[in-house]
Protein backbone atom coordinates (compact mmCIF):
# COMPACT_ATOMS: atom_id res chain seq x y z
CA UNK A 1 0.00 0.00 0.00
CA UNK A 2 1.46 3.37 -0.94
CA UNK A 3 2.16 5.66 1.99
CA UNK A 4 2.03 9.39 2.39
CA UNK A 5 3.87 10.84 -0.59
CA UNK A 6 4.84 14.11 -2.21
CA UNK A 7 1.68 14.04 -4.35
CA UNK A 8 -0.41 14.10 -1.20
CA UNK A 9 1.59 17.00 0.15
CA UNK A 10 1.00 18.88 -3.08
CA UNK A 11 -2.74 18.20 -2.84
CA UNK A 12 -2.76 19.52 0.72
CA UNK A 13 -0.88 22.64 -0.36
CA UNK A 14 -3.57 23.32 -2.99
CA UNK A 15 -6.25 22.75 -0.39
CA UNK A 16 -4.48 25.22 1.89
CA UNK A 17 -4.93 27.84 -0.81
CA UNK A 18 -8.68 27.15 -0.73
CA UNK A 19 -8.62 27.54 3.04
CA UNK A 20 -6.99 30.94 2.57
CA UNK A 21 -9.50 31.89 -0.14
CA UNK A 22 -12.46 30.89 2.00
CA UNK A 23 -11.01 32.83 4.95
CA UNK A 24 -10.71 35.93 2.78
CA UNK A 25 -14.33 35.58 1.63
CA UNK A 26 -15.48 35.11 5.22
CA UNK A 27 -13.45 38.06 6.46
CA UNK A 28 -14.48 40.49 3.72
CA UNK A 29 -18.14 39.45 3.77
CA UNK A 30 -18.27 39.16 7.55
CA UNK A 31 -16.44 42.47 7.90
CA UNK A 32 -18.90 44.37 5.71
CA UNK A 33 -21.97 42.82 7.33
CA UNK A 34 -20.45 43.03 10.79
CA UNK A 35 -19.66 46.71 10.34
CA UNK A 36 -23.28 47.46 9.49
CA UNK A 37 -24.47 45.45 12.49
CA UNK A 38 -21.95 47.19 14.77
CA UNK A 39 -23.23 50.59 13.63
CA UNK A 40 -26.82 49.45 14.17
CA UNK A 41 -25.82 48.23 17.63
CA UNK A 42 -24.68 51.73 18.68
CA UNK A 43 -27.30 53.67 16.70
CA UNK A 44 -29.70 56.14 18.27
CA UNK A 45 -32.72 54.17 17.12
CA UNK A 46 -33.94 51.71 19.73
CA UNK A 47 -35.42 49.24 17.27
CA UNK A 48 -32.19 49.09 15.26
CA UNK A 49 -30.23 48.45 18.44
CA UNK A 50 -32.57 45.65 19.49
CA UNK A 51 -32.45 44.07 16.02
CA UNK A 52 -28.65 44.11 16.14
CA UNK A 53 -28.60 42.59 19.64
CA UNK A 54 -30.96 39.80 18.58
CA UNK A 55 -28.86 39.09 15.49
CA UNK A 56 -25.63 38.92 17.50
CA UNK A 57 -27.21 36.71 20.17
CA UNK A 58 -28.61 34.35 17.52
CA UNK A 59 -25.28 33.99 15.72
CA UNK A 60 -23.21 33.66 18.87
CA UNK A 61 -25.66 31.27 20.51
CA UNK A 62 -25.72 28.60 17.79
CA UNK A 63 -22.76 26.47 16.73
CA UNK A 64 -21.18 27.29 13.38
CA UNK A 65 -21.78 23.69 12.33
CA UNK A 66 -25.56 24.13 12.70
CA UNK A 67 -25.38 27.50 10.92
CA UNK A 68 -23.64 25.85 7.96
CA UNK A 69 -26.20 23.04 7.80
CA UNK A 70 -29.06 25.53 7.98
CA UNK A 71 -27.70 27.60 5.10
CA UNK A 72 -26.79 24.55 3.06
CA UNK A 73 -30.26 23.01 3.32
CA UNK A 74 -32.04 26.37 3.44
CA UNK A 75 -30.68 27.43 0.05
CA UNK A 76 -31.71 24.08 -1.41
CA UNK A 77 -35.24 24.62 -0.09
CA UNK A 78 -35.35 28.14 -1.54
CA UNK A 79 -35.31 26.47 -4.94
CA UNK A 80 -31.68 26.57 -5.99
CA UNK A 81 -30.56 23.09 -6.92
CA UNK A 82 -26.99 22.01 -6.41
CA UNK A 83 -25.59 24.95 -4.47
CA UNK A 84 -21.86 25.25 -5.10
CA UNK A 85 -20.13 24.33 -1.86
CA UNK A 86 -18.14 27.53 -1.86
CA UNK A 87 -21.34 29.62 -1.77
CA UNK A 88 -22.82 27.68 1.12
CA UNK A 89 -19.55 27.65 3.05
CA UNK A 90 -18.81 31.30 2.26
CA UNK A 91 -22.30 32.42 3.33
CA UNK A 92 -22.19 30.40 6.55
CA UNK A 93 -18.79 31.73 7.55
CA UNK A 94 -19.80 35.27 6.57
CA UNK A 95 -22.79 35.19 8.90
CA UNK A 96 -20.70 33.62 11.65
CA UNK A 97 -17.87 36.18 11.45
CA UNK A 98 -20.27 39.12 11.12
CA UNK A 99 -21.85 38.21 14.46
CA UNK A 100 -18.54 38.15 16.27
CA UNK A 101 -16.88 41.07 14.46
CA UNK A 102 -19.94 43.25 15.15
CA UNK A 103 -19.58 42.63 18.87
CA UNK A 104 -15.81 43.24 18.83
CA UNK A 105 -16.21 46.48 16.91
CA UNK A 106 -19.10 47.67 19.04
CA UNK A 107 -16.76 47.40 22.02
CA UNK A 108 -14.13 49.44 20.19
CA UNK A 109 -16.60 52.14 19.14
CA UNK A 110 -18.01 52.42 22.63
CA UNK A 111 -14.60 52.61 24.25
CA UNK A 112 -13.83 55.86 22.44
CA UNK A 113 -14.13 58.28 25.40
CA UNK A 114 -17.52 59.93 25.75
CA UNK A 115 -15.90 63.38 25.83
CA UNK A 116 -14.84 62.87 22.22
CA UNK A 117 -18.47 62.32 21.18
CA UNK A 118 -19.52 65.39 23.14
CA UNK A 119 -16.73 67.54 21.72
CA UNK A 120 -17.76 66.55 18.20
CA UNK A 121 -21.32 67.53 19.00
CA UNK A 122 -20.20 70.87 20.43
CA UNK A 123 -18.34 71.56 17.19
CA UNK A 124 -21.67 71.17 15.39
CA UNK A 125 -20.55 68.17 13.39
CA UNK A 126 -23.38 66.14 11.91
CA UNK A 127 -23.94 62.59 13.14
CA UNK A 128 -22.25 61.26 10.01
CA UNK A 129 -19.24 63.56 10.39
CA UNK A 130 -18.95 62.71 14.06
CA UNK A 131 -18.83 59.01 13.21
CA UNK A 132 -16.44 59.17 10.25
CA UNK A 133 -14.13 61.98 11.39
CA UNK A 134 -13.97 61.56 15.15
CA UNK A 135 -15.13 58.22 16.48
CA UNK A 136 -14.25 55.64 13.82
CA UNK A 137 -10.61 56.70 13.29
CA UNK A 138 -10.00 56.32 17.01
CA UNK A 139 -11.98 53.08 17.21
CA UNK A 140 -9.94 51.70 14.32
CA UNK A 141 -6.76 51.93 16.35
CA UNK A 142 -8.34 49.93 19.13
CA UNK A 143 -9.88 47.45 16.73
CA UNK A 144 -6.84 46.25 14.77
CA UNK A 145 -5.41 43.88 17.38
CA UNK A 146 -8.64 41.99 18.24
CA UNK A 147 -9.64 41.90 14.56
CA UNK A 148 -6.38 40.25 13.54
CA UNK A 149 -6.86 37.91 16.49
CA UNK A 150 -10.30 37.00 15.19
CA UNK A 151 -8.79 36.25 11.76
CA UNK A 152 -7.14 33.25 13.43
CA UNK A 153 -10.59 32.05 14.51
CA UNK A 154 -11.87 32.44 10.96
CA UNK A 155 -9.00 30.44 9.45
CA UNK A 156 -9.52 27.68 12.03
CA UNK A 157 -13.27 27.62 11.53
CA UNK A 158 -13.02 27.20 7.77
CA UNK A 159 -12.18 23.59 8.71
CA UNK A 160 -15.91 23.10 9.35
CA UNK A 161 -16.70 23.95 5.72
CA UNK A 162 -15.78 20.34 5.03
CA UNK A 163 -19.25 19.31 6.25
CA UNK A 164 -20.92 20.93 3.24
CA UNK A 165 -18.44 19.27 0.91
CA UNK A 166 -16.05 22.15 0.37
CA UNK A 167 -12.55 20.82 -0.28
CA UNK A 168 -10.21 22.77 1.98
CA UNK A 169 -7.39 21.51 4.20
CA UNK A 170 -9.44 19.30 6.54
CA UNK A 171 -11.57 17.82 3.80
CA UNK A 172 -8.42 17.17 1.73
CA UNK A 173 -6.97 15.42 4.76
CA UNK A 174 -10.08 13.26 5.05
CA UNK A 175 -9.96 12.42 1.32
CA UNK A 176 -6.32 11.36 1.48
CA UNK A 177 -7.09 9.37 4.60
CA UNK A 178 -9.85 7.51 2.74
CA UNK A 179 -7.34 6.34 0.16
CA UNK A 180 -4.26 5.47 2.25
CA UNK A 181 -5.61 5.31 5.82
CA UNK A 182 -2.73 6.81 7.75
CA UNK A 183 -4.84 9.22 9.79
CA UNK A 184 -2.23 10.20 12.34
CA UNK A 185 0.46 11.21 9.81
CA UNK A 186 -2.02 13.00 7.58
CA UNK A 187 -3.69 15.05 10.27
CA UNK A 188 -0.34 15.99 11.81
CA UNK A 189 0.62 17.42 8.40
CA UNK A 190 -2.77 19.16 8.15
CA UNK A 191 -2.27 20.61 11.62
CA UNK A 192 1.18 21.88 10.62
CA UNK A 193 -0.39 23.65 7.63
CA UNK A 194 -2.98 25.35 9.86
CA UNK A 195 -0.31 26.29 12.36
CA UNK A 196 1.78 27.87 9.60
CA UNK A 197 -1.24 29.95 8.57
CA UNK A 198 -2.38 30.95 12.06
CA UNK A 199 0.78 31.43 14.06
CA UNK A 200 2.02 34.51 12.14
CA UNK A 201 -1.43 36.07 12.57
CA UNK A 202 -1.44 35.39 16.33
CA UNK A 203 2.03 36.86 16.68
CA UNK A 204 1.04 39.89 14.66
CA UNK A 205 -2.07 40.43 16.76
CA UNK A 206 -0.03 40.23 19.95
CA UNK A 207 2.56 42.73 18.75
CA UNK A 208 -0.21 45.14 17.71
CA UNK A 209 -1.67 44.82 21.17
CA UNK A 210 1.69 45.55 22.78
CA UNK A 211 2.20 48.65 20.63
CA UNK A 212 -1.23 49.95 21.52
CA UNK A 213 -0.55 49.51 25.21
CA UNK A 214 2.75 51.38 24.96
CA UNK A 215 1.14 54.36 23.26
CA UNK A 216 -1.53 54.49 25.94
CA UNK A 217 0.87 54.40 28.85
CA UNK B 1 -40.79 28.94 -3.15
CA UNK B 2 -43.31 26.20 -2.54
CA UNK B 3 -41.64 24.41 0.34
CA UNK B 4 -44.03 23.39 3.08
CA UNK B 5 -42.59 23.30 6.54
CA UNK B 6 -43.47 20.23 8.51
CA UNK B 7 -42.22 20.01 12.05
CA UNK B 8 -44.72 17.34 13.07
CA UNK B 9 -42.60 14.49 11.69
CA UNK B 10 -39.96 15.43 14.24
CA UNK B 11 -42.29 15.05 17.24
CA UNK B 12 -41.83 11.27 17.63
CA UNK B 13 -38.10 11.89 17.94
CA UNK B 14 -38.33 14.08 21.04
CA UNK B 15 -36.73 11.42 23.18
CA UNK B 16 -33.69 11.30 20.89
CA UNK B 17 -33.36 15.09 20.95
CA UNK B 18 -33.54 15.02 24.75
CA UNK B 19 -30.82 12.37 24.93
CA UNK B 20 -28.67 14.50 22.62
CA UNK B 21 -29.13 17.58 24.79
CA UNK B 22 -28.28 15.58 27.89
CA UNK B 23 -25.10 14.17 26.34
CA UNK B 24 -24.03 17.60 25.07
CA UNK B 25 -24.46 18.91 28.62
CA UNK B 26 -22.50 16.00 30.08
CA UNK B 27 -19.67 16.34 27.55
CA UNK B 28 -19.38 20.09 28.13
CA UNK B 29 -19.64 19.86 31.91
CA UNK B 30 -16.91 17.22 32.09
CA UNK B 31 -14.70 19.11 29.64
CA UNK B 32 -15.26 22.37 31.53
CA UNK B 33 -14.28 20.97 34.93
CA UNK B 34 -11.26 19.00 33.70
CA UNK B 35 -10.23 21.78 31.31
CA UNK B 36 -10.37 24.31 34.13
CA UNK B 37 -8.11 22.16 36.32
CA UNK B 38 -5.66 21.53 33.47
CA UNK B 39 -5.66 25.16 32.39
CA UNK B 40 -5.15 26.50 35.91
CA UNK B 41 -2.25 24.10 36.55
CA UNK B 42 -0.71 25.21 33.23
CA UNK B 43 -1.17 28.87 34.14
CA UNK B 44 0.59 28.30 37.48
CA UNK B 45 3.37 26.43 35.68
CA UNK B 46 3.70 29.23 33.19
CA UNK B 47 3.95 31.83 35.95
CA UNK B 48 6.12 30.07 38.54
CA UNK B 49 7.55 26.93 36.94
CA UNK B 50 11.09 26.13 35.85
CA UNK B 51 12.18 27.37 32.40
CA UNK B 52 11.50 23.93 30.92
CA UNK B 53 7.95 23.90 32.30
CA UNK B 54 7.35 27.43 31.07
CA UNK B 55 8.53 26.51 27.60
CA UNK B 56 6.42 23.33 27.52
CA UNK B 57 3.26 25.19 28.57
CA UNK B 58 3.87 28.01 26.09
CA UNK B 59 4.31 25.49 23.27
CA UNK B 60 1.17 23.59 24.26
CA UNK B 61 -0.89 26.78 24.35
CA UNK B 62 0.40 28.06 21.00
CA UNK B 63 -0.07 24.73 19.22
CA UNK B 64 -3.64 24.33 20.46
CA UNK B 65 -4.66 27.93 19.84
CA UNK B 66 -3.36 27.91 16.26
CA UNK B 67 -4.92 24.68 15.00
CA UNK B 68 -8.62 23.90 14.47
CA UNK B 69 -10.56 21.88 17.03
CA UNK B 70 -11.72 19.56 14.24
CA UNK B 71 -8.14 18.52 13.46
CA UNK B 72 -7.37 18.15 17.17
CA UNK B 73 -10.36 15.84 17.54
CA UNK B 74 -9.21 13.69 14.62
CA UNK B 75 -5.68 13.56 16.03
CA UNK B 76 -6.86 12.48 19.47
CA UNK B 77 -9.32 9.96 18.07
CA UNK B 78 -6.93 8.35 15.60
CA UNK B 79 -3.85 8.99 17.72
CA UNK B 80 -5.19 6.97 20.64
CA UNK B 81 -6.19 4.20 18.25
CA UNK B 82 -2.65 4.18 16.82
CA UNK B 83 -1.33 3.56 20.34
CA UNK B 84 -3.44 0.41 20.34
CA UNK B 85 -5.82 1.55 23.09
CA UNK B 86 -9.50 1.39 22.30
CA UNK B 87 -11.60 4.29 23.55
CA UNK B 88 -15.19 5.17 22.68
CA UNK B 89 -15.93 8.17 20.50
CA UNK B 90 -17.44 9.96 23.51
CA UNK B 91 -14.27 9.41 25.53
CA UNK B 92 -12.08 10.68 22.69
CA UNK B 93 -14.38 13.69 22.36
CA UNK B 94 -13.99 14.57 26.05
CA UNK B 95 -10.19 14.20 25.88
CA UNK B 96 -9.97 16.43 22.79
CA UNK B 97 -12.25 19.08 24.32
CA UNK B 98 -10.28 19.08 27.58
CA UNK B 99 -6.96 19.45 25.77
CA UNK B 100 -8.44 22.25 23.67
CA UNK B 101 -10.15 24.25 26.39
CA UNK B 102 -7.22 23.76 28.77
CA UNK B 103 -5.05 25.92 26.54
CA UNK B 104 -7.61 28.74 26.39
CA UNK B 105 -8.21 28.53 30.15
CA UNK B 106 -4.47 28.76 30.71
CA UNK B 107 -4.26 32.05 28.82
CA UNK B 108 -7.27 33.53 30.62
CA UNK B 109 -6.17 32.47 34.11
CA UNK B 110 -2.64 33.69 33.39
CA UNK B 111 -4.04 37.14 32.71
CA UNK B 112 -5.80 36.92 36.08
CA UNK B 113 -2.63 35.83 37.89
CA UNK B 114 -0.69 38.71 36.35
CA UNK B 115 -3.31 41.17 37.56
CA UNK B 116 -2.59 40.36 41.23
CA UNK B 117 -0.60 43.26 42.61
CA UNK B 118 2.84 42.65 44.08
CA UNK B 119 1.93 44.56 47.22
CA UNK B 120 -0.72 41.92 47.91
CA UNK B 121 1.97 39.25 48.04
CA UNK B 122 4.09 41.37 50.34
CA UNK B 123 1.09 41.95 52.59
CA UNK B 124 0.44 38.20 52.70
CA UNK B 125 4.09 37.68 53.59
CA UNK B 126 3.85 40.23 56.42
CA UNK B 127 0.77 38.49 57.77
CA UNK B 128 2.78 35.29 57.97
CA UNK B 129 0.74 33.28 55.50
CA UNK B 130 2.41 30.14 54.23
CA UNK B 131 3.18 29.76 50.52
CA UNK B 132 0.18 27.54 49.96
CA UNK B 133 -2.11 29.87 51.88
CA UNK B 134 -0.82 32.86 49.94
CA UNK B 135 -1.35 31.08 46.66
CA UNK B 136 -4.85 29.98 47.50
CA UNK B 137 -6.27 33.05 49.27
CA UNK B 138 -4.30 35.93 47.79
CA UNK B 139 -3.38 34.86 44.27
CA UNK B 140 -5.61 32.15 42.85
CA UNK B 141 -9.06 33.01 44.12
CA UNK B 142 -9.00 36.73 43.33
CA UNK B 143 -7.38 35.95 39.97
CA UNK B 144 -10.13 33.53 39.00
CA UNK B 145 -12.81 35.87 40.30
CA UNK B 146 -11.46 38.65 38.13
CA UNK B 147 -11.40 36.60 34.91
CA UNK B 148 -14.63 34.73 35.66
CA UNK B 149 -16.68 36.51 32.94
CA UNK B 150 -14.05 35.65 30.32
CA UNK B 151 -13.99 32.05 31.50
CA UNK B 152 -17.79 31.90 31.27
CA UNK B 153 -17.75 33.04 27.63
CA UNK B 154 -15.04 30.53 26.84
CA UNK B 155 -17.04 27.66 28.36
CA UNK B 156 -20.21 28.67 26.52
CA UNK B 157 -18.17 28.59 23.30
CA UNK B 158 -16.89 25.17 24.37
CA UNK B 159 -20.46 23.91 24.74
CA UNK B 160 -21.24 25.13 21.21
CA UNK B 161 -17.96 23.73 19.88
CA UNK B 162 -18.80 20.31 21.31
CA UNK B 163 -21.07 20.02 18.25
CA UNK B 164 -17.90 19.39 16.23
CA UNK B 165 -17.37 16.09 18.04
CA UNK B 166 -20.29 14.77 15.96
CA UNK B 167 -17.63 14.38 13.24
CA UNK B 168 -16.20 11.36 15.07
CA UNK B 169 -19.79 10.32 15.84
CA UNK B 170 -19.86 11.10 19.53
CA UNK B 171 -23.60 10.79 20.16
CA UNK B 172 -24.32 14.39 21.19
CA UNK B 173 -27.01 16.75 19.92
CA UNK B 174 -25.59 17.45 16.45
CA UNK B 175 -24.92 13.79 15.76
CA UNK B 176 -28.50 13.03 16.81
CA UNK B 177 -29.69 15.72 14.38
CA UNK B 178 -27.60 14.25 11.57
CA UNK B 179 -29.22 10.87 12.13
CA UNK B 180 -32.76 12.18 12.43
CA UNK B 181 -32.51 14.29 9.27
CA UNK B 182 -31.31 11.30 7.28
CA UNK B 183 -34.24 9.27 8.65
CA UNK B 184 -36.93 11.89 7.99
CA UNK B 185 -35.50 13.87 5.03
CA UNK B 186 -36.60 16.98 6.91
CA UNK B 187 -33.10 18.46 7.12
CA UNK B 188 -34.02 22.13 7.40
CA UNK B 189 -36.61 21.61 10.14
CA UNK B 190 -34.29 19.32 12.07
CA UNK B 191 -31.47 21.85 12.12
CA UNK B 192 -33.85 24.67 13.06
CA UNK B 193 -35.00 22.65 16.06
CA UNK B 194 -31.42 21.84 17.01
CA UNK B 195 -30.35 25.46 16.51
CA UNK B 196 -33.08 26.58 18.92
CA UNK B 197 -32.04 23.89 21.39
CA UNK B 198 -28.44 25.15 21.29
CA UNK B 199 -29.65 28.71 21.82
CA UNK B 200 -31.61 27.59 24.89
CA UNK B 201 -28.61 25.59 26.09
CA UNK B 202 -26.34 28.61 25.82
CA UNK B 203 -28.78 30.68 27.90
CA UNK B 204 -29.05 27.90 30.48
CA UNK B 205 -25.27 27.47 30.67
CA UNK B 206 -24.78 31.23 31.04
CA UNK B 207 -27.38 31.37 33.82
CA UNK B 208 -25.78 28.38 35.55
CA UNK B 209 -22.38 30.08 35.49
CA UNK B 210 -23.89 33.27 36.86
CA UNK B 211 -25.54 31.36 39.70
CA UNK B 212 -22.36 29.40 40.41
CA UNK B 213 -20.38 32.65 40.53
CA UNK B 214 -22.85 34.07 43.04
CA UNK B 215 -22.41 31.04 45.30
CA UNK B 216 -18.62 30.82 45.05
CA UNK B 217 -17.56 34.45 45.09
CA UNK B 218 -18.97 35.52 48.43
CA UNK B 219 -17.41 38.98 48.35
CA UNK B 220 -19.03 39.80 45.03
CA UNK B 221 -22.42 38.58 46.24
CA UNK B 222 -22.30 40.61 49.43
CA UNK B 223 -20.87 43.83 48.00
CA UNK B 224 -22.25 43.52 44.49
CA UNK B 225 -19.12 45.02 42.95
CA UNK B 226 -16.52 43.61 40.65
CA UNK B 227 -13.10 42.99 42.12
Amino acid sequence: MPGFSFTHLEFLAWAALWTVGLSVIAFVGGGLLGFVVALARVSASRSLRIAAIVYIQLVQGTPLLILLFLIYFGVAIAGFDAVPAIIAAGAGLTVYSSGFLAEIWRGCIQSVPKTQWEAAECLALTRWQRMTRVVLPQALRLATAPTVGFLVQIVKNTSLASVVGFIELSQAGKLINNSIFEPFTIFIVVAVFYFALCFPLSTWSRSLERKLNVSRR
Amino acid sequence: MTYEFDFSVLLPFWREFATGVWLTLQLSALATVLGFVLGTLCAIGRADGSPAVKWAVATYVEVIRNTPLLVQIFLVYFGIATLGVHVSANMAAVIALVVNVGAYTCEIVRAGLESVHKAQLEAADCLGLSRVQTYWHVVLRPAVERVYPALTSQYVLLMLASSITSQISAEELTAVANRIQSDTFRSFETYIVVGVLYLLLSFVVRAAFWGFGMVVFVRRRKLGTAL
